[in-house]
């Protein structure tokens, strides 16, 4: 059966009838996760006996290459069984796309770049060993300061989903003519996506065939980039990954682990563990690149955005993706002139890839930190100067390319009224409570909605339950349970009659869970699949399966009602598809919206900063789960809290590495950084984006949380600071002076 | 880690003697700071000797109306201490603002005070560092030293001290009681426990090898308001770039600062002056910050007034 | 005293609890079954003999001094609900409890603890007879991708105690009065760290537990 092929709006299908999806049941996987039974890929003990434990050695220096290695003492050492590097690591494919060939060559393109990999029967035995090769090396200058290097920053190359620039009308002569204009910088730093499982994975091999369980979010891809980098066929290669312990995109492609393992294994003859220690993982895996951004904006004195202009720079490796910091500027306000532009320098730091909403969650920190700014300067309430500006279609295409569905404005004023906006002083500096000066601040989010194509398999089963398979993860986006819910409610089971086995490359392939498109893709194409079964098993029933009608375990037509069960056989009823999309995406803008207020107070003294309460509202289609929905968007929210507040992956820029590379210095939010959050869904249907009518909501919570946070702070004191992170230390020299006593 | 062999010590004295005639060899209490060097390497040692096993958990009354610490009482324990919290509410404070609900109750009265600096170069055994390898350099002070200490540093090393706790204690003057491998006790001012890095930053403590902590002991409470002011990049769970310990008295103050130097810095002479501008100018002359610490000063100077004029 | 009784019911709970099968969801098909230590460590390698009871279970064990709690568990052991999240004692995923009192397992020895009561996730509950706080956790969602949440559990757990034990906190006002807050419970949860951040439902997870308890 051919893939389902999504090219007109949907109409009504039983998704609708939301007796099952759209409900908050708890998670179905809960049990097992809070019981410390879910088992994550460092954990199969009983598939894998016998096992060798890996350690990855890094490189020393940031830049140059290792002139001499000496395994010798290494190998000598109890317990080693291999010391691997890159004189004798096997042929691997070229580093290119997203392969990740280890130990290829002597040259070091960044700090702990794997240099030598050790694997011994212990893992204390590995750890050690790995100290006891020594590595000398030929030190290069390197590029490190994005800063420095932004004067040679050039345009993309190569793989970059949308086009760099982007202009309409005339931005310079419109800007130049606006009455009132805002020309703003904001810089944030390198971020590390910090995920609490670090990158695991046991390797066995079997022959020539190969299993790793892996801790990845894209089955599917991890296969394809294993059979180029390991040179073996995809179909000897069997992917695992059950549960992932956090992700934000540091998982999407094969780091470091997954190869050493495969490597390390093969070489040995005995299945390998390998994980990546903390300390390594910010400079050894990938990182949410720093940006410069400069925007733009020229209004007419009652707030009406005449010409805008984003521009953005980052830094990255050869061949790699720039941050697209600039892109949601395209959509997010009207205006007639505008422009953006995306810059990318050359950095000798490890890989800048994707980490939670890349793009809109750093180019919102300026944009509407930017826009505060401009409602500020036309003496203009924040909320109204976004109102005022909203648009119905996409502002560079014009009224023919108009959104699927945009309810920012309602998000807007929903926030502000629950969040009792009205109360906030526009001047800044002037509320006080006790040492705390208290503001109030806000924001707009959008995320652009993704969709991939999405397969999944189900079975009726002889007793009457249902089957689900798909390569799709959960990385604690709540897949599995939103899945159930899915087929449950398109066969009309309950919840607790569906079963849900994800992440293995042994089921049909799925979209994977990054950019938002997880959810409503992956549910999408087992709404597929279960149509097919319907049709199987209405045929059965010997219904006309336009007529078929599933509800409490029976498929009904024409006054006749038949069990499921009834109709599974002996080896049950098997149906497999999936979506695919077609044009719905170039024909719509599709995006998810949400608007965040914040109240923040800044200790008059110190300068710290604590969010005191904080409300999103979003708007993202139709809402398969309200509870793990509304998680996702706290998850966002704190996330977001952090960029504002404390996170910052500092760079060395003489010795090219990021220094705080731990959880110790690398801060992210605690419990004490986190007050009750707030989270209302806006009602959505969004028939252009699926049949699901969901869009993307795990990283819209992100969005424009840190400029609501910026913004709330300027207006506790009066400091804007246009340089994430907000640490005390960038507020305390515009703080008011204290009197002496 | 490095492999070691390991022993538990039965007495306080065999503990010692066992450190002094093996040669790297260390005491192992809580673990909490040790191990986590140990995985890193920047710690080495051959052989631990397990002191968690010797008593010394106990807070006792001493006949000058004072406290003596057992070396092996929990920082939990303390915190919690009702004598402690009544008499000595600056300690309590500071204890409570280190690190976590889990490591406050493995770390250890002694083990708190000997934690070592968390500047990140020591810690990346990648980089040159003077505290760690001899002579090998300093990367910090051309580097990122923005937690790095702003007095007391040298040419060869900025590291700062990380204790709450101590801090505390330096404002109340307590003193440390130790054993030597040989048996004998001495005491230590805690205003000598600690030394500035000079030419010898690797030494961090006035302890003699194999010389191990025994107790801490308080004088007599000091009445007034105590008080421990913590700064931090983030709510909790991470240290200070300033603290302020202070007993806040009529017609006496003592105030000792954290997080600005490689030791508690406590200057007595300060204390005399009235206002926290006062106090700070003698308290904090001589800083020597880097660009990117120097904001520590001025946060110094604020925070102390939040502390002395609340 | 109370604690004590609060100790023994989890271990007598976690006797009971011991088989697993597999739940709903499927990805974990098979029980962990029962497990035996890893063969001792070639020789000219020492090992040392422990014996730690866990859940309730003495477990004998000959053991690299280098082994920390935290591997002895999960790798010796099998006891895969402890997680190592940074091996350094600045996430508190490994958060186990030893002699009833929450600590980072993966900082301390596990010859340490020879003879010591450890008491982890697998020990307070089962997908079938879930501990109270493993209950609240899964109706409030108080855990993404899970992760984290064995050691969020066992650092409730012994959170709670601290309180009910009369600990005070960094942001007690009165160190001579402490009392359960959410702000209590945000300061001295502060140990375990989640990126999917599901504080606000944990801490509505220990709220309803905390709130049962003085019922």
């Amino acid at each position: 059966m051919s893939d389902f092929r999504f090219d007109t709006p949907a109409g009504p299908n039983p998704i609708d009838r939301e007796q099952v999806v759209g409900q908050p049941f708890d998670r179905i996987d809960g049990p097992l996760k809070v019981t410390g039974r879910a088992r994550y890929a460092y954990e199969y003990h009983e598939e894998v006996p016998n096992v060798a434990y890996g350690w990855m050695l890094g490189a020393g220096i940031g830049k140059g290459r290792v002139s001499a290695i000496d395994t010798h003492e290494a190998e000598r050492a109890p317990g080693v069984l291999l010391v691997m590097t890159h004189l004798n690591a096997p042929r691997q494919g070229p580093l290119q796309a997203d392969f990740a060939p280890q130990l290829t060559g002597p040259e070091v393109r960044f700090f702990d770049q794997a240099v030598a990999l050790v694997i011994a029967e212990s893992f204390e035995q590995a750890r050690h060993a790995a100290r006891l090769v020594r590595v000398s090396y030929d030190r290069q200058p390197g590029r490190f300061d994005l800063k420095a290097e932004q004067p040679h920053a050039t345009k993309p190359q190569g793989d970059v989903d949308d086009k760099p620039d982007t202009a309409v009308g005339d931005f310079a002569t419109g800007f130049a003519a606006a009455p009132v204009k805002i020309d703003v910088t904001y810089t944030t730093p390198d971020q590390s996506h910090t995920m609490m499982e670090p990158h695991a994975t046991i390797a066995r091999w079997d022959g020539g065939r190969l299993t790793v369980w892996t801790s990845n979010q894209m089955v599917h891809w991890a296969v394809r980039d294993l059979s180029g980098t390991l040179l073996i066929p995809p179909e000897n290669i069997r992917v695992v990954s059950a549960f992932v312990g956090g992700g934000f995109g540091a998982k999407l492609w094969i780091q470091s682990d997954v190869v050493l393992a495969a490597l390390g294994a093969r070489a040995v003859g005995r299945p390998v563990k390998l994980a990546l220690a903390r300390p390594q993982i910010m400079n050894n895996t990938t990182r949410r690149a720093a940006t410069i951004q400069r925007v733009r904006i020229g209004a007419t004195p009652d707030g009406r955005i005449q010409a805008i202009a984003h521009e953005t720079w980052s830094g990255n490796q050869p061949n790699r993706r720039p941050e697209e910091a600039a892109n949601q500027t395209r959509l997010l306000y009207a205006g007639r002139d505008r422009m953006t532009a995306t810059k990318v320098a050359l950095l000798d730091l490890t890989v800048g890839s994707s980490m939670r909403a890349p793009g809109e969650a750093v180019g919102l920190l300026a944009l509407e930190g930017a826009m505060d700014e401009l409602a500020e300067k036309l003496g203009m309430d924040p909320v109204e100067l976004r109102i005022r500006n909203d648009v119905q279609f996409d502002p560079e295409a014009g009224p023919s390319r108009p959104f699927s569905s945009r309810h920012l404005v309602e998000c807007l004023r929903t926030g502000a009224e629950r969040f009792g906006w009205s109360r906030r002083n526009p001047r800044p500096g002037q509320v006080r409570e006790g040492p705390w000066l208290v503001g109030m601040g806000m924001a707009a989010a959008i995320r652009g909605n993704l969709v991939e194509p999405s397969r999944a398999r189900v079975t009726l089963r002889p007793d009457g339950t249902l089957l689900v398979e798909t390569q799709m993860t959960d990385i604690g986006t709540g897949s599995y349970t939103i899945l159930a819910q899915t087929a449950a409610e398109m066969l009309g089971l309950p919840l607790n009659k569906v079963e849900v086995r994800l992440g293995d490359s042994r089921f049909p392939i799925s979209s994977g869970s990054g950019g938002s498109f997880g959810a409503n893709s992956s549910t999408a194409g087992l709404y597929a699949a279960c149509q097919a079964l319907r049709s199987q098993l209405a045929q059965k029933a010997g219904f006309n399966t336009g007529q078929a009608e599933f509800t409490e375990g029976q498929v009904r037509a024409g006054g006749r009602a038949v069990p499921l069960a009834s109709l599974a056989g002996p080896a049950g009823v098997t149906a497999e598809n999936g979506i695919e999309f077609a044009d719905l995406e170039q024909k719509y803008a599709q995006a998810s919206f949400g608007a965040h207020f914040c109240e923040a107070g800044v200790d008059l003294h110190t300068g710290e900063v604590r969010v005191r309460r904080m409300l999103t509202v979003a708007a993202a289609g139709r809402i398969l789960n309200p509870k793990t929905a509304r998680s996702q968007c706290l998850g966002g929210m704190a996330m977001g809290i952090g960029s504002a507040l404390m996170e910052d992956a500092v760079v060395d820029t003489r010795l090219g590495c990021f220094v705080n590379h731990n959880m110790a210095s690398y801060h992210v939010p605690v419990h004490a950084d986190i007050p009750a959050l707030e989270v209302i869904f806006v009602k959505e249907l969004d028939d252009k984006s699926s049949p699901m009518k969901a869009k993307g909501v795990g990283e819209l919570g992100i969005c424009g949380v840190g400029a609501s946070v910026a913004n709330a702070v300027y207006n506790a004191t009066g400091v804007r600071v246009r340089d994430y992170p907000l640490t005390l230390d960038k507020l305390l020299p515009g703080l008011p002076s204290l009197s002496p006593a | 880690m490095r492999p070691f062999t390991y022993q538990r010590a039965n007495s306080p004295a065999e503990a010692a003697a066992a450190v002094a005639r093996t040669p790297g060899a260390k005491f192992i209490a809580g673990g909490t700071n040790l191990l986590d060097l140990m995985k890193l390497e920047v710690e080495t040692p051959q052989h631990l000797v397990d002191v968690n096993h010797l008593g010394l958990d106990q807070v006792q009354p001493t006949p000058e109306r004072g406290l003596r610490i057992g070396a092996l009482v929990r920082n939990t324990d303390l915190a919690a201490d009702a004598r402690v919290r009544r008499d000595y509410g600056v300690l309590s404070r500071a204890l409570l603002s280190g690190a976590s609900g889990q490591l406050r109750n493995k770390a250890t009265t002694a083990g708190n005070l000997l934690q070592r600096t968390r500047c990140p170069y020591f810690y990346d055994v990648t980089k040159p560092c003077n505290k760690r390898t001899p002579g090998s350099g300093c990367a910090a002070i051309e580097g990122v030293s923005r937690d790095l200490a702003v007095l007391g540093g040298s040419e060869a090393c900025i590291a700062t001290y990380p204790s709450d706790m101590a801090v505390a204690m330096r404002a109340l003057d307590a003193t440390i009681e130790t054993v030597d491998g040989a048996g004998a006790v001495r005491t230590i001012p805690i205003a000598e426990l600690h030394r500035l890095p000079g030419d010898m930053p690797e030494v961090d403590t006035t302890l003699r090898s194999g010389e191990m902590i025994t107790a801490v002991t308080l004088p007599p409470p000091i009445v007034g308001r105590h008080v421990y002011r913590k700064v931090r990049d983030r709510a909790s769970y991470a240290f200070a770039l300033v603290s302020i310990a202070a007993v806040l008295g009529d017609g006496h103050r003592r105030v000792a600062f954290g997080g600005l130097a490689p030791k508690p810095w406590r200057v007595e002479a300060a204390e005399a002056h009235r206002t926290a501008q006062e106090i700070a100018d003698v308290a904090l002359a001589g800083a020597r910050p880097t660009r990117q610490n120097a904001f520590k000063l001025t946060l110094a100077r604020r925070t102390l007034a939040a502390v002395v004029e609340a | 005293m109370s604690d004590a009784t609060w100790f023994l019911g989890v271990a007598a709970f976690s006797r009971r609890g011991v088989i697993v099968s597999a739940g709903a969801a499927a990805a974990a098909t098979s029980a962990p079954g029962i497990v035996s230590a890893e063969p001792p460590a070639k020789a000219g390698e020492a090992t040392v003999a422990v014996t730690l009871v866990v859940d309730g279970q003495p477990r004998r064990l000959d053991l690299d001094p280098r082994v920390t709690l935290l591997d002895a568990l999960r790798e010796h052991l099998h006891l895969t609900g402890t997680k190592k999240g940074c091996d350094h004692g600045q996430c508190g995923a490994c958060t186990v409890l030893v002699g009833g009192r929450r600590i980072n397992s993966c900082l301390t020895l596990a010859v340490m603890h020879d003879g010591d009561q450890v008491t982890t996730i697998e020990g307070l509950g089962s997908p079938e007879r879930l501990h109270p706080l493993q209950a609240a956790f899964v109706k409030h969602d108080g855990f993404q991708c899970g992760y984290c949440t064995s050691g969020q559990i066992c650092s409730a757990v012994g959170m709670l105690d601290e309180i009910r034990r009369g600990v005070p906190s960094h942001v007690t006002e009165d160190l001579a009065q402490v009392a359960y807050s959410d702000d209590e419970v945000r300061e001295r949860m502060s140990g375990n760290i989640c990126r999917c951040a599901a504080y606000p439902n944990i801490v509505a997870a220990i709220r309803e537990v905390h709130e049962g308890a003085v019922a």
